[in-house]
């Protein structure tokens, strides 16, 4: 094997990745960065560098917070290569990326993957309407571009980000008609189990009721306990209305932009084509990377940290970064265990509130059953238009998992691969067999984890990658 | 030709301008907007259509996840718009089917 490039590469510019980077730094570590965005800051930073919007008060303080980590990852000696997607890892820690249409292969000692977390997929009758668009997405285009959808827009839901969107939304002076809330209303008895955990987080949870109130104050009629959900077309080109049942009345509304959120789930597709062992997490309703104290994963050497190895928000991604990144250099020998222990300990202090507050928040925004083993009618692989009854009857038919449905009917074979299906095709499978959703499992991910084209395979200036598959 | 109302802009600091042409029709943007943020700026809604069952679709996720963006770009098709930032002079036009990506084998072309 070729001597490594580096002692650390990172895969993710969130604050889990950066702050990860500036530990390393410190610890002196040759360290290189690759993310697949242009520019730093991961999903909750996104465009922080430069925004657009001159109005600083619409995405508020927690975000240009990011400010700060980006300063200090500026500073950090990083090599950091933006515009990098990574999109297979070998044995040895080789990496596959490609960046501008061209791959190369970069060698490492150790791994941190922070490849951050993506939209629970939210399968509902007409969700793959044009019009129907994620939270997030809306977010996102109002971070990086200061553009806001067209109206009538309605929010339909549940979780913080839901909450958050909507709030920044009516900070811009864009006209929410309606935030169709679909947390089931037997939650909030779960979740308040958990309170004690909550109020160790005393900031989180008044950041929490202080959106609620400027959700009130922005005159946002926010309608509890909303079921049914439908995105209805009258030309079949465009979502036109919606449906949905409310305290037990049908309702229908006129609407050209519809933005839905079920909460986010890690991105597992780097640590799937790791192979790497996963756990199904009943609380989050979601798979994780199964990770020790410092982030480390099944594969001694490879690290996870930040929302791709459990959801836990930003705050928790910094720290978690930084422990990974302290781990590492221990086992490079830069610092000895009692430092690592050391530095280590004020870390784990504040990750513990940012902690002890996720089982109040995982199950008071726990989604509806529907939307997690939707009805027979409604689409679950968009890719390939594969619905859960065609699910639910494969698996009548002796599909066992994921894998065996790519055979039986294509879900999952598109190019997202499983991104946008992958948690409820096991979902719906498990619940059909009545068998735990661990032992039905996931998509076996293989790499390239992103399409590339020949000519780019071709430009691979490896030798070795002609014997590859 | 461009459908549906189209996304707006809110005041912003002073942007680098760039013109991109959706379906033909000039469209002015700034330099970091990506080409999925053009579509919806030109409010060309549906911008494709699946090879599955020929149904309408728009971007979804604009993080990279969903593949619902996929445009053409400069006359190559399956590009994932929301991944990609607008150039000057950049042609973006509407995807009809368009071949699967993962075709035939793992590495299917694009
Ligand atoms: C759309 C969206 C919006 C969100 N907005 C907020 C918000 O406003 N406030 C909030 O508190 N939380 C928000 N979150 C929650 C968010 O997960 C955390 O707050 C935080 O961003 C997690 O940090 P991270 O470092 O773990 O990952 P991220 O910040 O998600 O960073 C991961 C990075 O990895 C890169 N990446 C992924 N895969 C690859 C690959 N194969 N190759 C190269 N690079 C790759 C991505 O481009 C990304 O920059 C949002 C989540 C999503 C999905
Ligand atoms: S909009 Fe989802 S990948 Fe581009």
């Amino acid at each position: 094997m070729a001597t490594p490039d580096y002692d650390l590469i990172i895969i993710g510019a969130g604050p889990a990745g950066m702050a990860a980077a500036v530990e390393a730094g410190q610890q002196g570590l040759r360290c290189a960065l690759l993310d697949e965005q242009e520019e730093a800051g991961g999903q909750i930073y996104r465009a922080i560098g430069r925004t657009p919007l001159k109005d600083e008060h619409i995405l508020g303080d927690d975000y240009y917070h990011g400010r700060d980590l980006l300063h200090a990852f500026e500073h950090a000696g990083t090599d950091y290569r933006p515009g990098t997607t990574v999109w297979g890892v070998e044995d040895d820690l080789s990496l596959d990326v490609s960046r501008q249409g061209r791959s190369q292969r970069l060698r490492t000692r150790r791994l941190l993957v922070a490849t951050g977390a993506q939209e629970r997929p939210v399968p509902f009758p007409g969700w793959t309407l044009p019009g129907v668009m994620t939270g997030g997405a809306a977010q996102i285009l109002l971070k990086s571009s200061a553009m806001a959808p067209p109206g009538p827009i309605v929010l339909a839901g549940s979780g913080p980000l839901l909450l958050l969107v909507a709030a920044q939304l009516a900070r811009a002076g864009v006209s929410v008609e309606a935030l169709l809330d679909t947390t089931p209303r037997g939650n909030w008895r779960r979740a308040a189990r958990h309170l004690a955990g909550a109020l160790r987080n005393p900031r989180l949870l008044a950041k929490g009721l202080g959106l609620l109130w400027e959700i009130r104050r922005g005159a946002i009629p926010h309608l509890k306990g909303v079921d049914d959900l439908e995105a209805l077309s009258r030309d079949g080109e465009r979502m036109t209305h919606l449906r949905y049942r409310q305290g037990g009345h049908s309702q229908e509304r006129e609407c050209q932009t519809l933005l839905v959120h079920q909460g986010v789930v890690p991105n597992v597709q780097l640590t799937r084509a790791l192979e790497l062992a996963h756990d199904w997490d009943e609380t989050q309703q979601c798979w994780r990377p199964r990770l020790d104290a410092w982030g480390e994963t099944s594969r001694p050497g490879v690290f996870v940290a930040g929302d791709s190895g459990g959801i836990a928000g930003a705050q928790a991604a910094e720290e978690a970064g930084r422990l990974a990144a302290l781990a590492i250099a221990e086992q490079l020998e830069r610092i000895d265990a009692s430092a690592r222990d050391r530095l280590a300990s004020p870390l784990r202090r504040r990750l513990a509130p940012q902690l002890a507050i996720r089982p109040f928040l995982d199950m008071l925004y726990q989604p509806a059953r529907r939307f997690l083993v939707p009805e027979d009618d409604t689409i679950v692989c968009r890719c390939e238009e594969v619905t859960a009854g065609e699910l639910r009857r494969i698996a009548d038919a002796g599909c066992r998992g994921p894998n065996q449905a790519k055979a039986f009917c294509r879900a999952g074979m598109g190019p997202c691969q499983g991104r946008l299906c992958g948690l409820t095709v096991s979902q719906v499978i498990a619940d059909q067999c009545s068998e735990p959703v661990d032992a039905v499992g996931y998509y076996h991910i293989r790499p390239p984890i992103k399409p590339l084209s020949l000519g780019e395979l071709a430009s691979l200036n490896e030798p070795d990658i002609t014997t590859r598959n | 030709m461009p459908n549906a109302s189209a996304f707006e802009r809110l005041p912003c600091r002073p942007q680098v301008r760039v013109t991109v042409f959706v379906e033909g029709a000039p469209v002015e943007m700034q330099a970091h907007d990506s080409a999925a943020a053009a579509v919806l700026a030109a409010g060309l809604l549906p911008s494709r259509t699946t090879p599955a069952g020929d149904s309408p679709r728009a971007p979804y996720c604009l993080m990279g996840a969903c593949f619902e963006c996929l445009v053409e770009i400069d006359g190559a098709p399956n590009q994932q718009g929301c991944m990609i930032p607008v150039r000057d002079g950049m042609r973006i036009r509407r995807q009809y089917g368009a071949r699967d990506m993962h075709g035939e084998g793992p590495h299917g072309d694009a």
